[in-house]
């Protein structure tokens, strides 16, 4: 039997539910980062099925440097990490720390790319050459794309954080907040991948 | 239409078009975005029922005499494509999903209306995209599985305007998706908990589950087979070391699950409509609930019995034989539960009701054939024939569009506030039955006989059974014109339906029909039991 009950305390209730809007984007965000990572999911499963069924040809060359990619782990980790510190200061009002934090996060973005494409033109191999090959490549490019967009968007919150008219404010953590998880999400998705591709 | 609008509250929407133009804007209504989706969906499926009737016409002969070869592999994978992607997932999902979860949660929208409307403005030019594919070149012509190497080595313009639009629709499938979830779990009412649910929405939770962890690994996969056509590399390409087998497997990964993406809204919709038209609560709420996640569950591993002669090993064989096997269990216990709900209740025997028994009927039988489509020896003996054909669309079509159909006789007075003819509805029914058997019931036959399918030649000792099935599938063509005029004839003029003709007790009929644009004038009412119909009844008296 249907009850229509409108007593006051639901009412309240329900109202408080349509203001509060933070919550139900982060929980979409973290559904769509868990869509995100079957994506790379899928991905690993492929590069491990070919390592483990398909042997490559004799004189194939597959062989990765460490120090780089050992470089790369280091920024993306140091990176979360002054991420969070943008975080905090945004948190007790302290805008310009937090923007300052934010450039510096970008800025270790933008190495790691840089890293990353010397790395591209030092390898021995090419897209094509063989199947490892082009596994690396599209992994660490997918990986990459992700982290472009990232610290694309970290430029933008830290524009958006700024002191007069900035949307981004200590009343307004959510775009920092959903961009902040997005880089946690990349930064774990590049610790798999180091130790899948390069360790392993 | 009676449109109310509150000022302070609606200032996006009453900034937006009205009348029938609203449907073709950037609307943020759920309701206008659910008829958005069926719309849009049913041209879709009009265009892939041209191509399902060109093919039975050139089936009709053993020789391939009514197109080239080329073209009907064409013509088989855009079939198979459009009413995949562009008709049942968009319509059982986008287009059911959006006009009634909110109403079910007690919502007054979405919980990303924008999200949503991007979700349903990926679908229309994707879809144009890959039609128009055709006159590019040709199509592509690997059927909707794009199987390497033979979508590498066919045409390669077809095959990469298919991977971008089947990339597009997938990710408006994620979108619909994170949606339907954040909803179903976020924005219920307060007060409602999640087992008074219709069970609608925990098929939408469950089917929204497989589309978010499914969906992205299909994409991946079309990204690595892209690249393999255009860049050269050998991900699948067994001359360049690759292994075709890892594309099955990545490519079944989505695709298993796509059929329960396809099939789970079916049987939450069903599950909506038994107990309206047989006055009497839904049998085993609990149990349907554990099934659907059972069934969700399970789902996600059971991929590899569609390649049992793909050089699976025997252990793989035998896990996913014994786990397919599992999956009939809860659909077993969801089809006994619908028989009883039927059972002892007062049936009005309507169209909205025969679609739904057709439904229960053709999905139970679809449902024996899949369980021995899951037993390796038997499976190898029919791999590739008709006999999966014909698997497929009992419950695709026997299944899923059967209940389209119904769930359309079923919310056309909500979505209108007009009846719609019911001599023409059950005229449509009988047709639509008889051609539906007529038509794929003898592909069982001719699978068992060793008929390949998408071959466009046949042996001519086959050639009166795929007559037979040709001529149903002419019926079914001729289905869909009484539909068509019924639907026509009720928008213009059809009997006015009050608010509630069926005296439904779910939440959606508890407004006005049609539906303000927030859904409640006041308060979204609290529904504790949804399918509370034998009380209702023993109060009365």
């Amino acid at each position: 039997m249907t009850t229509l009950d409108s007593s006051k305390e639901i009412q309240k209730n329900n109202s408080e539910v349509n203001e509060k809007h933070e919550d139900f984007r982060m929980f979409g965000l973290i559904t769509f980062l868990i869509a995100d990572g079957m994506t790379f999911a899928g991905f690993f499963a492929a590069y491990l099925t070919y390592k483990a069924v398909n042997p490559l040809p004799d004189g194939a060359i597959y062989e990765l440097e460490l120090p780089i990619p050992t470089l790369n782990t280091i920024l993306l980790l140091v990176s979360s990490a002054t991420f969070h510190k943008a975080g905090k200061a945004l948190l007790k009002d302290k805008n310009s720390d937090s923007q300052r934090w934010l450039f510096f996060t970008a800025f270790l973005g933008i190495i790691f790319l840089i890293c990353q494409l010397f790395e591209y033109f030092h390898l021995p191999f090419g897209l094509t050459d063989n199947l490892f090959a082009s596994t690396f490549y599209a992994l660490t490019g997918f990986h990459g794309l992700h982290v472009t967009l990232g610290t694309l968007m970290i430029l933008i919150i830290a524009w958006q954080s700024r002191i007069n008219g900035g949307r981004v404010t200590s009343q307004n953590m959510f775009p920092l907040e959903a961009v902040e998880l997005y880089w946690h999400f990349v930064d774990g998705i590049w610790v798999i991948l180091f130790i899948i591709l390069y360790l392993l | 239409m009676t449109i109310s609008i509150d000022p302070q509250k609606t200032d996006n929407e009453s900034l937006q078009p009205k009348g029938w133009l609203r449907y073709f804007s950037f609307s943020l209504d759920h309701k206008v975005i659910g008829i958005q989706y069926l719309v849009c969906g049913f041209l879709f499926y009009l265009i892939g029922g041209t191509l399902a009737s060109a093919i039975r016409i050139e089936l009709a002969s053993p020789m391939s005499d009514f197109m080239p070869r080329d073209v009907y592999n064409q013509v088989l994978t855009l079939h198979g494509t459009i009413m995949i992607f562009l008709w049942i997932v968009p319509v059982v999902n986008g287009a059911f999903g959006n006009y009634l979860i909110p109403f079910y949660v007690g919502a007054r929208d979405m919980a990303f209306p924008r999200l949503n409307a991007v979700a349903f403005w990926l679908i229309p030019p994707s879809g144009l995209m890959l039609v128009a594919s055709y006159f590019v070149e040709g199509a592509a012509q690997a059927g909707w599985t794009a199987y390497p190497p033979l979508s590498i080595t066919t045409p390669q313009s077809g095959q990469i305007i298919w991977i971008m639009s089947v990339l597009l629709l997938g990710g408006s499938s994620i979108f619909g998706g994170i949606n339907f979830i954040a909803t179903i779990i976020k924005l219920r009412r307060p007060g409602l908990k999640l087992m008074q649910l219709p069970m609608y929405c925990w098929a939408m939770l469950g089917t929204s589950l497989l589309v978010v962890l499914s969906t992205p690994v299909l994409a991946g996969t079309l990204i690595l087979l892209s690249f393999d056509i255009i860049a050269n590399t050998g991900f699948f390409n067994p001359v360049l070391g690759g292994n075709v087998v890892v594309y099955q497997h990545l490519f079944w990964f989505y695709s298993h699950p796509a059929v329960y993406i396809m099939v789970l809204p079916a049987f939450g919709l069903v599950s909506e409509i038994l107990p309206v038209h047989a006055r009497k609560p839904l049998f085993g709420y609990t149990t349907m609930v554990f099934s659907i996640m059972g069934i969700v569950v399970l789902g996600l591993v059971v991929w590899a019995h569609h390649m049992f002669t793909s050089g699976t090993p025997p252990w793989m064989r035998l896990f996913f034989t014994i786990a397919t096997a599992f999956i009939a269990v809860p659909t077993g216990i969801k089809f006994f539960n619908w028989v009883a709900t039927l059972w002892g209740g007062k049936i009005s025997i309507n169209s909205a009701m025969l679609f739904s028994c057709g439904f229960i009927i053709n999905f139970v039988f679809g449902g024996i054939t899949g369980v021995a489509l899951a037993q390796v020896p038997f499976d190898i003996h029919v791999h590739d024939t008709y006999f999966v054909v014909a698997h497929f669309h009992y419950i695709v079509y026997g299944g899923t569009v059967f209940i389209i159909f119904s769930s359309i006789y079923h919310w056309f007075p909500k979505v209108t506030g007009k009846m719609l003819s019911e001599k023409l509805g059950i005229l449509h029914f009988i047709i639509t039955f008889i051609g539906f058997n007529l038509c794929f019931a003898p592909q069982h036959w001719l699978g068992l006989n060793g008929m390949p399918r998408r071959v466009a030649e046949y042996d001519p000792q086959f050639q009166l059974v795929n007559q037979i099935s040709s001529l149903g599938a002419l019926l079914m063509a001729i289905s869909t014109i009484p539909f068509l005029i019924n639907i026509f004839l009720s928008v213009r003029n059809g009997k006015d339906s009050g608010d509630n003709p069926w005296n439904a007790l779910t939440p959606e009929w508890l407004t006005s029909s049609p539906p303000p644009v927030e859904n409640w004038e006041g308060e979204a009412p609290l529904v504790e039991e949804p399918y509370g119909y034998g009380k209702q009844f023993s109060e009365q008296k």
